[in-house]
Formats: structure tokens, C-alpha cells, sequence
């Protein structure tokens, strides 16, 4: 079957799952913030079967200082590099035991969770095997708040040009960071797994859907989530979801999947608003000027041209 | 019948011993000397003879990475690397512990970089010494193929939950054919229980595994797993005495060798041994008072039998395998010493640096030892000496 075809149980505002948060609440995440937003719905939208292996980072920290936990399904944290070798030895071990009738002959989706500086620096290479190795009901979820929030701030690979931080500061001779955002999903699906998709808190049934398709399609899965950061991007507290929904409209960071390697954009944005209108409410571009946002714009065109060919190239 | 010994690399005797223990999982990424253990892995996996998932990482921190996920979920596992993989994987070293997750991990020891060099010392294992792993040695084959059986016993017991590392030394014990007995799959079968993990992941009975300690829990948790790093002395021995008893074959944490009426006794640890003992017989027929002792069981460190052991000699000389930098003793001398020190009448202790990145180990060297030892009791040694060393 194809991947596209794979039938899964679709989230809408009146199957919206009732009850108990997978994530409990009570977790120590900075009021207003996006990345444990993300990961609430995601986890809410799989239920509770399913086993979560986190990296080192705001939402391990945040979720589980003991003896308290804020997970009500079965969790490992190891390290900062290494969720997707933790969770490639994980899934073995359970088809293993499955096989071998140790356990019960049901397929439990194991979902490593990593930040940007998890997923795109430190444990890029961790990834890349267990997306090569092809672990079946492997889905990594990759919550992109553009930099090492959980240390103070330091910039990534996934920290967008122009941003302000504590390690690409702006300053008389730097305009912040100075390289371009990484392209995550391209790497990813370069990897040819079946399922890679972004998706962004505002647009949460969308969100919701695509970790339940990932869990539903057998091979690796990708999820690159948007995940505000108020504190770490000078922002405005309540300001999380409007900003999830203006990078998506600015065509900023579209939402799309590729499935078989095929691309879909999930929501085509036909009258952006401009680029400028997203980086204003954000402190870490104040600095820049209107000729670094005209820069930013034209990349942004750039880069969202190159996904319509992609996704014109392989029609589903 | 006794089982007769077959002719066999050292190396696959302990994939072989894998097989036989029925691992799970096995996740590892090559490396000289340990190549050949996983490569035989590899091949009893793709013949159907071992029903296990071999995962090949990209990396050995990758390996034990893995190796703490699958443990967590509860599947026997089993890793095996050598020097820069080790190091590599460090810090996983330092977490699987711990987080109480049993693997079996084999070290063909091998020498750390810089300069990079494939031979045997123990420099990568004594670089993890204090990561709370169970660390036993081999010094034969058929320890080698026995020691791989009993760790899983030892680790996965619910009074212990502790990783295991059996050293072996690369090449000289790893690459030599020896005649090793091969138990049946049915007698290993019968000495070791199913991998019972109580603690595990589990959709039916969620826990979380890896929490964030801070100042007022950490120590505690760091002393919990030393508690039952130590307390796991006496499970070792009785899974040794169970052993014995199941397969005839007798192992100890200590080792002595014609040591009651020692004046002068050698301490090592490895495949060295066998070459200290014959050394010891020459000097011995010569008429020197020398005996051995060989530690098998490094962590927990069997502090009370060597004490026993070490006590009545005059001189206690020690072989360290690892070059100490910028201290004055290497990591086997240190302990020896600190298990001394509140004797009544202490032993004079001295240190002796050896076979270094596959430098060769002679007779002659202990016999150097022994001499060098016999002038050093008139005074001195303030540091190890490295034996055979050009200067
Ligand atoms: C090997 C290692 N290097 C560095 C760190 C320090 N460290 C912990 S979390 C973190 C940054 C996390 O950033 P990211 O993955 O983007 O997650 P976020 O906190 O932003 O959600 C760093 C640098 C570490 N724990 N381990
Ligand atoms: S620093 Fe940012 S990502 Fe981390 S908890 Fe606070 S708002 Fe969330
Ligand atoms: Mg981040």
C-alpha cells in the first residue's frame, strides 16, 4: 500500500480526544510557550499507547524533575544527542519481544521528542542512522524553537537569519545570526522514509493528524514542529499562537508532508503577509534593518517557489 | 560424558556464548579488535541461528545509546567495542548504570590514541573505572565464553540491574584459537532465567526513566546505585558458585597462584597472567619466594579477599596496563594501596607500568619486576616505573 493510502483515524473539532492530558499538567514550561503547546497536542492526539524518549532540552527539563513527571506513558531520557539511538533501541527491542511472544503482539509507535539543537546539530548524526535504519514504528518529533532555549538561548542550525542570540549576537559588526535556517525536512527526506511532515501549534488539527498518520504509516516518520518561544525570542507571552499562525501565512514555514517522497503543501498561501509583519512582534530581529528584512523576504520567496515545484513535480 | 574443548577464536567463542544465552538485541559498530565478536554476531543473526535484532548504529555511541533503550524495554542486550569506541561511547557509560539497565558489554582492550594504535593495554577500560559498571577480566578462553554466560546472569538478577563489562585483551586473548568447551544450549538454557524486568517500558504500567535530579536528590541517587554496585560482590560470587556447580568449571574474584608462602607477590589483571605464572614457576625453581595474584572481579573491587590475599606478604608488586598521567600510581596500584593502608603491618606496595599499545609481555619483564622490587624494599619508589621502557 502506498503510504498515502494508509488509513488512520482523523482528529476534527468534534473528535477532538476528551480526557486526561497525555502531558499532565503542572510541568515547569515558561508561561506561553509554544514547544510545550506543540507537545501536548501531539501526545494528546496519540493516546496513550505509545512510549516517548526525550532529549535533554526545555521539555525534558520542564517535564520531569524528581521524583515528579509530567508523562502518563512510558518515558526514557538519556541524553542530549542521542533520542533517536535510544529510540531505535527501544522499537528493536519491542519488535523483538513481540516476535518472540515476551509481550503483547501489538505495534506501540515509539516517539523520540528532540529541540532544534538536538535534532539538527548535536543529534543530526544519531538521526540520520535510525532514519536509514528503517525502524518501523519509529516517529521523531523534532519541536523547533530555533535555538538552545534550555541553556540561555544559544543559537542553532535552525536559528533563522537576523535572530539575536546569546551566541550570535547583534552588535556594531554582526547583524545576529548570520546563515540561513537548516532545511531539516530536506534532510530528513533525503533519508527516503515514508513520512516527513512540519506542522505548527496554531494550526493544531493539522498538527494532531499528521502524528497520527506518522504513527500509522509503517517506517521511520519526521515530524519538524514550529515551537514559539516567548522567552528566548523577546515575545510577547500570549503571542505564541498568533505567531504560529503568521510564519505559516508569511510563508515563512509552510505546512506541508512528503509522503513516498512525494511533496504536498498542506496549506497553500496565495496573499502572504509580509515577512516584516511576523519579525516585528519578535525582539530578536529588532535590530535589523528595512534591508535585512527585504533579504529575508526574498529568501523566503526563494525558498517557497522551490517547494511549489517541489510539490508540483510529484503530483500525489 | 565431560563436553570435549573444540578449537576456536576467543573472539567468536564469546558470539557464540551470545547465542547461546539467547540475546535479544544486539546494537554495535566495528571496531579492531572487537570486529570479530560482532561480525560472528552478524552471521548467526542472518542465519536464523540467533533470533535477535542486530542493529547497525552509526556510531558506538549510537551502540550503547541503543543498548540503554532496548535494556529499558526490557530485551537481553549485548554491545561489544574496544578503545576509541569506549571512549566514545563515555558518557552512555556513565548513565546506563544508573538508570539500572542491564547490558552485556565485551571490551577487546585496546589502547587509547594519541598515538593511535590497535594493540592491547587497558587504557580504555580504566578510562570508565568509576562509571558504576560491574567490570570482571578474562584470562583465557574458556573464561572469556563462561564470563559472557554469567554476566547476563549477574546483571539482569533483580537484586543487581547492573551493566557488565567483561574485559578481554585484544589480540592476545581475543584473536587466539584455544580450545574452548561450548556448552549446550539446553544446559545454559537451565543455569539462566528468562530476563525478568520489572522496571520496564510499558504501555500497561507507565514509568518515566531518566529524570532530572537536583542538589537535594542527586547524591542520593548517585549513592543508590554504588549501594548496589557493591552489594553485587556477593550476587557475583554465588552466580560464579552457581556456575561451578552447573558446569564444573570453578571461578573466584580473585585468582592465586603459589602465593601462601610468597615473599614477593605479583598482582595482575588479563591474559598476562598465564605468563606471570610461568615466570613464577622458573623463579620459584630458581628459589625465589613469589607468588600471584590475579584479579578477576575489577569493580566492585573485592577489597576484603585481596586484603586476605595481600596481607602476610612482605612485598606486594603490581602491574598497571594503563599509562597514569601526571599521578603517581596507575589505577590498580591505587586500590591496592588504599586496601592496605589500615593493615597492621602493611605490605611494601610497588608499581610497575607494562605492556603499553601491545608491547610485549615476557617472563623476563616479571622477573625484572622481581628484582627491581627485591632493591626497592631497601627504600624508594616514590612513582610507578615503566618496565622496558627506552630512555
Ligand atoms: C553533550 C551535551 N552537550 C551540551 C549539553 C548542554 N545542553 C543541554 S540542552 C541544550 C540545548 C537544547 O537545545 P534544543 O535541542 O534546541 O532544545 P530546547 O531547549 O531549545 O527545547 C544544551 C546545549 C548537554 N546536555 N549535553
Ligand atoms: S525557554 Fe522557551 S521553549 Fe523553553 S520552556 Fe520557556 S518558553 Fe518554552
Ligand atoms: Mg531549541
Amino acid at each position: 500500500m502506498r503510504s498515502a493510502d494508509v488509513p488512520y483515524e482523523k482528529v476534527t473539532a468534534k473528535t477532538f480526544p476528551k480526557g486526561l492530558d497525555t502531558l499532565a499538567s503542572g510541568h515547569r514550561a515558561c508561561q506561553g510557550c509554544g514547544e510545550v503547546l506543540a507537545l501536548r497536542l501531539l501526545l494528546k492526539s496519540l493516546g496513550s499507547e505509545f512510549i516517548a524518549v526525550s532529549a535533554t532540552g526545555c521539555m525534558e527539563v520542564c517535564t520531569s524533575t524528581f521524583p515528579q513527571s509530567s508523562w502518563r506513558v512510558p518515558w526514557l531520557h538519556v541524553a542530549f544527542e542521542n533520542a533517536a539511538a535510544v529510540a531505535s533501541g527501544v522499537e528493536s527491542a519491542l519488535h523483538v519481544l513481540r516476535k518472540k511472544g515476551k509481550i503483547p503482539n501489538k505495534r506501540i509507535p515509539v516517539v523520540a521528542v528532540a529541540g532544534d539543537g538536538g535534532t539538527a546539530d548535536i543529534g543530526l548524526q544519531a538521526l540520520s542512522g535510525a532514519l536509514e535504519r528503517g525502524h518501523r514504528d519509529f516517529i521523531y518529533v523534532c519541536l523547533d524553537n530555533e535555538a538552545y532555549m534550555n541553556t540561555g538561548i544559544q543559537r542553532s542550525s535552525a536559528t533563522p537569519f537576523g535572530a539575536n542570540t546569546t551566541t550570535s549576537p547583534s552588535g556594531t559588526h554582526s547583524k545576529g545570526q548570520h546563515t540561513w535556517k537548516k532545511n531539516m525536512p530536506a534532510i530528513a527526506a533525503a533519508h527516503g522514509v515514508p513520512y516527513v511532515a512540519t506542522a505548527s501549534p496554531a494550526f493544531h488539527l493539522d498538527l494532531m493528524n499528521k502524528i497520527r498518520r506518522a504513527a500509522a504509516i509503517e517506517g521511520p516518520a519526521y515530524l519538524h514542529v514550529y515551537a514559539p518561544c516567548p522567552t528566548g525570542w523577546r515575545m510577547k507571552p500570549e503571542l505564541a499562537v498568533e505567531c504560529s499562525r503568521l510564519v505559516v501565512n508569511s510563508r515563512i514555514f509552510p505546512l506541508y508532508e512528503v509522503i513516498d517522497g512525494h511533496y504536498v503543501i498542506n496549506r497553500k498561501v496565495d496573499n502572504p503577509i509580509p515577512v516584516a509583519d511576523y519579525l516585528k512582534q519578535q525582539g530578536r530581529f529588532r535590530h535589523l534593518k528595512p534591508e535585512d528584512v527585504e533579504l529575508i523576504q526574498a529568501r523566503v520567496n526563494l525558498e517557497y517557489e522551490n517547494l511549489v515545484k517541489l510539490a508540483g513535480t510529484f503530483p500525489v | 560424558m565431560a563436553k570435549k574443548p573444540i578449537g576456536i577464536e576467543v573472539s567468536l567463542a564469546v558470539a557464540e556464548a551470545v547465542k547461546l544465552c539467547d540475546a535479544d538485541v544486539v546494537a554495535a559498530y566495528p571496531i579492531t579488535p572487537q570486529t570479530h565478536i560482532v561480525e560472528h554476531l552478524s552471521e548467526l543473526v542472518a542465519n536464523g541461528e540467533l533470533d535477535a535484532a542486530y542493529i547497525p548504529v552509526e556510531s558506538e555511541h549510537s551502540a550503547m545509546s541503543s543498548c540503554i533503550g532496548s535494556s529499558a524495554a526490557g530485551a537481553r542486550t549485548f554491545t561489544a567495542t574496544s578503545s576509541q569506541g569506549l571512549a566514545l561511547m563515555n558518557e552512555m557509560i556513565y548513565i546506563a548504570p544508573v538508570l539500572r539497565t542491564p547490558i552485556v558489554l565485551a571490551i577487546a582492550n585496546r589502547a587509547l590514541s594519541a598515538p593511535i594504535n590497535i594493540w592491547n593495554d587497558h587504557s580504555d577500560i580504566m578510562s570508565v573505572r568509576d562509571a558504576g559498571w560491574i567490570a570482571v577480566f578474562a584470562e583465557n578462553g574458556q573464561e572469556a565464553l563462561d564470563l559472557t554466560i554469567m554476566a547476563f546472569k549477574i546483571g539482569e538478577r533483580p537484586d543487581v540491574r547492573l551493566p557488565v563489562s567483561l574485559n578481554i585483551d585484544g589480540f592476545t586473548l581475543s584473536h587466539f584459537i584455544e580450545p574452548i568447551i561450548i556448552p549446550d544450549h539446553e544446559e545454559v538454557q537451565a543455569f539462566l532465567p528468562p530476563n525478568e524486568a520489572t522496571v520496564k517500558l510499558d504501555v500497561a504500567n507507565p514509568i518515566s526513566i531518566g529524570l532530572l535530579a537536583n542538589p537535594e536528590t542527586y547524591t542520593e541517587i548517585r549513592k543508590a546505585t554504588d549501594d548496589i554496585l557493591l552489594a553485587s560482590k556477593d550476587k557475583v560470587i554465588e552466580v560464579f558458585k552457581e556456575f561451578g556447580k552447573a558446569f564444573g568449571r570453578h571461578y573466584r574474584v580473585i585468582e592465586t597462584y603459589r602465593h601462601e608462602d610468597a615473599e614477593i607477590v605479583l598482582v595482575t589483571m588479563g591474559s598476562i597472567s598465564e605468563t606471570a605464572m610461568t615466570a613464577i614457576d622458573e623463579m620459584r625453581e630458581a628459589g625465589e619466594k613469589v607468588g600471584l595474584i590475579r584479579i578477576r572481579l575489577w569493580r566492585p573491587f573485592p577489597v576484603e579477599e585481596l586484603k586476605a590475599a595481600l596481607v602476610s606478604a612482605k612485598v606486594v608488586a603490581v602491574v598497571d596496563r594503563h599509562m597514569v598521567m601526571g599521578a603517581p600510581n596507575g589505577p590498580v596500584c591505587l586500590e591496592i594501596k588504599s586496601a592496605l593502608y589500615d593493615a597492621l603491618n602493611p605490605p611494601k606496595v610497588f608499581n610497575f607500568i607494562m605492556g603499553l599499545g601491545g608491547r610485549d609481555v615476557r617472563r623476563v619483564d616479571f622477573k625484572t619486576v622481581v628484582e627491581r622490587s627485591k632493591s626497592l624494599v631497601k627504600g624508594g619508589q616514590s612513582s610507578f616505573e615503566i618496565v622496558g621502557v627506552y630512555e
